[in-house]
């Protein structure tokens, strides 16, 4: 297992390098500078900004120093959006609504959509299991965003339940955005549990448990639930990244400091730096979860535990 | 001898959406403490409905009883709760399946498997559980049982699968071990293995048995008496020498005659002709007779009742009343009987 892992760490560093070095040029074919305000400048002035930030180099040399500071976790400073703040500190700072709000949103959203598709498979072809249906298709089909603007109406607004916007709360303010986040896992989990439940609940074993006397819900909870968890594990990569594409928008809608407002406000002044940074950083993040859901594969499913590793 | 289970008149439907199939159409029979009743018949002919009825293991919402009853222990089990049912499953009646390497959950490590009937109807502790756990394999043949607990069905073979099921079913001493076709996924060795180890197993426990298949070699192995099923009926049922040597229904004949021996000279092996019966439809008189050389006229309008041979063998054909025409077996049946004292062809010497 170890040795696993110590393999899949050696993939990451190199994934991750070539992350950096692919948005590296592409952000460097992008027209436009980080100079934003480049025409009002003198070609005197101009020079000293770009020197300062070493936008001078030629590009090779610009590639390996960044690659160089990456490497020791430096990943450069703010051109215009934070004027000259360490772009990890600035990623640093950002991270904790967006962490609680993604957070939420996933254990919400996962854990609504195991009960809802369970009950929908159990309860199969009745109006439980027709309704759980339609709540996965609302779920999957209707964007964010829109959600989003529901929820600030309806709770917000209408109801004053939770408030309609901004950072000002703690957890008050988070109740929202994580319902927003978590439409998509949870409309996703209650499909995945539902068509695998169904069939876990008509294969050989599950006839041999109720031949050995168990009960309807034994079957279920003991039996069935783990074996149909194993597909699940498959989305919650991609449901990760749901969350944070998600972000993107939720925290704008929102109006939350988060990672994601932060990256797209970045992106409208082309502050080269923190683009990359987040990037980056992202990138860190899904990795890592992707990492995850392979041991947690291993810890639900035991034929793939053993062939992973030594047996 | 005692009557452990009873059933009788049978009558059981699947309501499909293209309408009622009649899956069984009157099924009697009763099992013998200690015996071992190999059903056998073709696919589709009713054997693996009749014993998970038995279990009440068919799917709720689509099949249900028309009639009849299923007598164990003093209780009709078609009238029993789900709740009542489940302390019988396991307990009192349990089974093996047909395929090892399916039956085993694949996420749960095969002690808990096995204790799981121990602790569900036995007021045992868990460590009590583990040690009656430990001993059931290596009852059943299971080398290392302590560390094999901890192991996952993926970690067995095939035949070892079949020996943990077959633990699995035997947990609680049951009074009857229904098993369905539970060595037609094995190889032959495995199989003979197996067989060997349910004869073992069945003299150690004293348990009645009720063995499908559609095995013939199997059925002349394991079984004390034979029930040739047929569309949903028993045919004929008798001692499996009885069976074997002395069939009487035309059916029996055909699957005597496509069985394939050593001193078959003829290089084809005989087949029934035509097809199962359409039990949406079922025919109105004798099921087999739209396949049948031997079939009478009155086998197209009247379900032949059953005729006693002997006290412990009887057929469900027309060929056996007083008035029918008498026919002449296929050859391979005749060459049988001849062993069979009492049978009209016996030449002397014993089966």
């Amino acid at each position: 297992m170890a040795k696993y892992i110590g393999k899949r760490l050696i993939y990451m560093v190199i994934t991750l390098a070539l992350i950096a070095t692919f948005t590296f040029f592409l952000m460097k074919i992008l027209p436009g500078s980080p100079v934003a305000s480049a025409d009002k400048l003198s070609p005197e002035q101009r020079a000293v900004v770009e020197a300062r930030y070493g936008l001078n180099e030629p590009l090779p040399v610009q590639y390996f120093n960044y690659m160089f500071g990456l490497v020791q976790g430096d990943l450069g400073i703010s051109i215009n959006q934070f004027k000259g703040a360490e772009v990890t500190d600035v990623i640093l700072s950002r991270m904790g609504p967006s962490a609680q709000i993604g957070f939420q949103g996933m254990v919400l959203g996962t854990v609504l959509g195991i009960l809802l598709g369970m009950i929908a498979a159990l309860r199969q072809n009745t109006w439980v299991d027709y309704t759980s249906t339609f709540v996965a298709i609302v779920g999957i089909s209707i964007p964010s965003f829109v959600f989003a603007s529901l929820l600030q109406y309806w709770f917000g607004l209408k109801w004053e339940l939770f408030p309609v916007a901004l950072w000002k709360d703690g957890f008050m303010s988070s109740v929202l955005p994580s319902i927003a986040l978590a439409m998509f896992p949870l409309a996703t989990a209650a499909r995945f549990i539902r068509t695998e439940m169904i069939e876990v609940l008509g294969s050989d074993y599950i006839t041999l448990a109720k031949a050995k006397g168990a009960s309807g819900s034994e079957i279920a909870f003991k039996h069935a639930f783990r074996n149909a968890l194993i597909p699940l594990v498959t989305v919650l990569g991609p449901m990760a990244v749901s969350i944070l594409t998600g972000s993107l928008v939720v925290e704008q809608i929102f109006a939350i400091p988060g990672i994601g407002e932060q990256f797209v406000k970045s992106i409208m002044v082309n502050d080269f730096s923190i683009i990359m940074g987040t990037t980056i950083f992202f990138s860190v993040f899904l990795i890592v979860i992707i990492l995850l859901v392979d041991i947690l594969y291993g810890v639900i499913d035991p034929r793939i535990r053993l062939s992973g590793g030594k047996s | 001898m005692e009557k452990i289970l009873q059933v009788k008149d049978l009558e059981l439907s699947f309501n499909t959406q293209g309408g009622e199939v009649k899956a069984i159409r009157g099924v009697n029979f009763d099992l013998y403490k200690g015996e071992t009743l190999a059903i056998v018949g073709e696919s589709g002919s009713g054997k693996s409905v009749t014993t998970k009825s038995i279990m009440r293991l068919l799917p709720e919402n689509s099949a249900e009883f028309k009639s009849g009853e299923i007598l164990f222990g003093g209780r009709d089990l078609t009238k029993l709760s789900d709740k009542e049912m489940q302390k019988i499953r396991g307990k009192e009646i349990s089974m093996i399946f047909q395929d090892p390497m399916t039956s085993l959950n694949p996420t749960m490590p095969i002690g808990r498997q096995l204790t799981e009937p121990l602790l569900k109807h036995q007021k045992i502790s868990t460590s009590e559980a583990k040690k009656v756990a430990i001993d059931l394999l290596r009852l059943v043949g299971m080398p290392k049982p302590e560390l094999r607990m901890k192991q996952y069905p993926h970690q067995f073979s095939g035949g070892q699968r079949q020996r943990i099921v077959i633990a699995i079913s035997l947990a609680c001493n049951p009074k009857i071990l229904i098993a369905d076709e539970p060595t037609t996924a094995l190889d032959v060795t495995i199989q003979a293995q197996i067989l060997e180890l349910m004869k073992d197993l069945q003299k150690k426990i004293d348990t009645s048995i009720i063995f499908i298949t559609h095995d013939l070699g199997v059925v002349a192995n394991v079984a004390d008496r034979v029930a040739v099923m047929y569309g949903g009926k028993i045919v004929e049922i008798g001692t499996v020498d009885e069976i074997f040597y002395n069939p009487q229904h035309p059916y029996t004949w055909g699957l005597l005659s496509s069985m394939p021996s050593l001193d078959t000279e003829d290089a084809k092996l005989y087949a029934i002709p035509g097809t199962p019966p359409d039990l949406l439809d079922p025919p109105k008189g004798d099921a087999f007779a739209l396949r049948s050389e031997y079939a009478l006229k009155i086998d197209m309008e009247q379900n032949p009742p059953f005729f006693k041979i002997s006290d412990t063998h009887s057929a469900a054909t027309w060929l056996l009343h007083p008035d029918a025409p008498q026919v002449e077996p296929p050859l391979t049946v005749i060459e049988r009987m001849k062993k069979f004292p009492g049978s009209r062809y016996y030449e002397g010497g014993v089966v």
